[in-house]
């Protein structure tokens, strides 16, 4: 549905509503930000575990034999490989080498595929991807009859497998299978963007309503809570995931993005030529982590070497787990070693930033 | 805790002020640091810089966002709360109390009367009379 606004609602918008949300536009819809506080969230999610509204995410459905090898040379990793049931992360790109989209493939049957894009991107996606698409694959766009639900921390499959079964604990990380949740049909993938444990669930919009709030109720004793896109983003960033917009669009490529590893070089995918020449030549800048000390580094600050701005900081934020300030910026090759020392201007003063490894924050195995 | 206490003054922009003898004591009223959200960082001018009614006096960083801080008197800062700075979530977890942000020597008395009393800030954040608690 859409407001007078122009922006559209998930299928969830009243219960985030009666959960406290506060709602805020976001690619298109209005959706919550934030519920009880974005830290405290922020620290169910690691601790205990956390539900997501992700029904703005697009979903893309590929059918028929030829389906695989189609989105094969769409994707920039290894599609062809997948068996059925299994999931994996990739890019598209242009033939220039930068970045359309970053997206997950299922493959959840012999022949079909589903791939979850951006909420902002889905029409450019689309045409992206009809641009390639053979005639002999059916293509559906079924963003706006999806709802996702997304269940992430150490508690999420403790509490997914009461509402859906004991087979989904089996699922291995990027998993994906058919399976019904309270009742209703679902498709449920062990991924996630929190750095944590966790499970996505995929269902009609009209079983929405019904699967939140079984899992809310399943989730009760084990602490579960409402997250909102204000700790989706803390999570995801300690766990140095790529926001689209932010840290990768189509001005970068995906070497410098750090994000080398999700192209399979030794087959052909739209942009390889190019991210093969970007591989070879070395790209000029990369992406790193920085600490910044005594001051939050947001996207569009500069970074800072002996005076000069040599660089912009993509993401920042102050990380609740790692208690630090964080933030990814692109910096010139040079000066992106772990331990070097740069600054982030910061209304208009040079705060002392360090390049850390990255994830800022991995879970304990 | 109330929401708005009767004994302060406050700004538009949601600071507040107590005044103790011609020292005023600053800070970010409850509403205020919960639109914010989680404060993160806090900035405040040096010891004995001086302020200027309504023009800025630092910035609260939430976990989203920057926000600047409008000194609502003009004066010379005789003191900064360090432990604010420190703990930045004391700006929420006590908004009145620990998480005081600067104390002022005040320049110009007359200035407190550009401010609001706790009953016209009650009506200024959409509060209606009496329903100032928490």
């Amino acid at each position: 549905m859409t407001t007078d606004a122009g922006l559209k609602r998930t299928p969830l918008y009243e219960l985030h509503q009666g959960l406290g949300a506060r709602m805020v536009p976001f690619a298109g819809y209005e959706m919550p930000i934030q519920y009880s506080g974005i830290v405290a969230e922020h620290r169910a999610v690691r601790e205990a575990a956390g539900i997501f509204d992700l029904s703005h995410m697009g979903e893309f459905h590929f059918d028929g034999p030829a389906a695989r090898a189609a989105v094969d040379r769409l994707v920039s990793s290894d599609v062809a490989g997948l068996e059925p049931g299994e999931a994996r992360y990739g890019l598209l790109c242009n033939e220039g080498g930068t970045i359309v989209d970053d997206v997950i493939v299922y493959r959840t049957g012999a022949d079909h595929l589903l791939m979850v894009v951006n909420a902002a991107n889905v029409e450019k996606d689309e045409a992206h991807v009809r641009r390639y698409l053979p005639k002999d694959v059916a293509f559906l766009d079924r963003s706006a009859e999806t709802a996702l639900i997304a269940v992430q921390g150490p508690r999420a499959a403790d509490i997914l497998v009461r509402v859906a079964g004991g087979s989904v604990a089996a699922l291995a990380p990027f998993g994906v299978k058919s399976a019904r949740a309270a009742g209703a049909e679902a498709t449920i993938a062990r991924t996630g963007y929190t750095g944590e444990d966790g499970f996505e669930v995929f269902v009609d919009n009209a079983d929405a309503v019904r699967v939140w709030q079984a899992l809310l109720v399943a989730g009760r004793g084990d602490a579960l809570v409402p997250v909102g896109l204000g700790a989706r983003d803390t999570l995801r960033l300690e766990a140095r995931f790529s926001l689209y917009g932010n840290d990768i669009d189509e001005t970068t490529g995906p070497i410098e993005a750090g994000l080398g590893w999700t192209c399979k070089l030794d087959k052909d995918f739209v942009g390889r030529d190019a991210v093969a020449r970007q591989k070879a030549d070395g790209p000029k800048r990369r992406i790193v982590g920085l600490v910044v000390e005594g001051g939050v580094a947001r996207h569009g600050h500069d970074v800072v070497s002996e005076g000069r701005a040599v660089g912009k900081v993509t993401s920042g934020t102050y990380g609740p787990t790692v208690a630090q300030n964080i933030a990814l910026a692109y910096v010139p090759t040079a000066l992106s070693k772990v331990g070097t020392a740069v600054a982030v201007r910061i209304r208009d003063k040079d705060v002392p930033a360090t390049v850390v490894k990255t994830p800022f924050y991995r879970r304990a195995q | 805790m109330s929401a708005v206490p009767d004994d302060l003054r406050y700004s538009k922009e949601h600071e507040w002020v107590r005044l103790e003898g011609d020292t005023a004591t600053i800070g970010i009223t409850h509403f205020a640091q919960e639109q914010l959200g989680d404060v993160v960082f806090v900035e405040l001018p040096e010891k004995s810089a001086s302020v200027r009614q309504f023009a800025s006096l630092g910035v609260v960083e939430s976990v989203k966002a920057a926000s600047d801080i409008y000194s609502p008197i003009s004066g010379e800062v005789v003191e900064r709360n360090v432990k604010v700075i420190e703990k930045p979530e004391l700006v929420n977890t006590a908004p009145y109390e620990q998480g005081w942000l600067v104390k002022v020597k005040l320049a110009d008395k007359g200035e407190l009367g550009k401010l609001l009393s706790a009953q016209d800030y009650r009506a200024h954040i959409g509060e209606t009379p009496g329903a100032g608690g928490d």
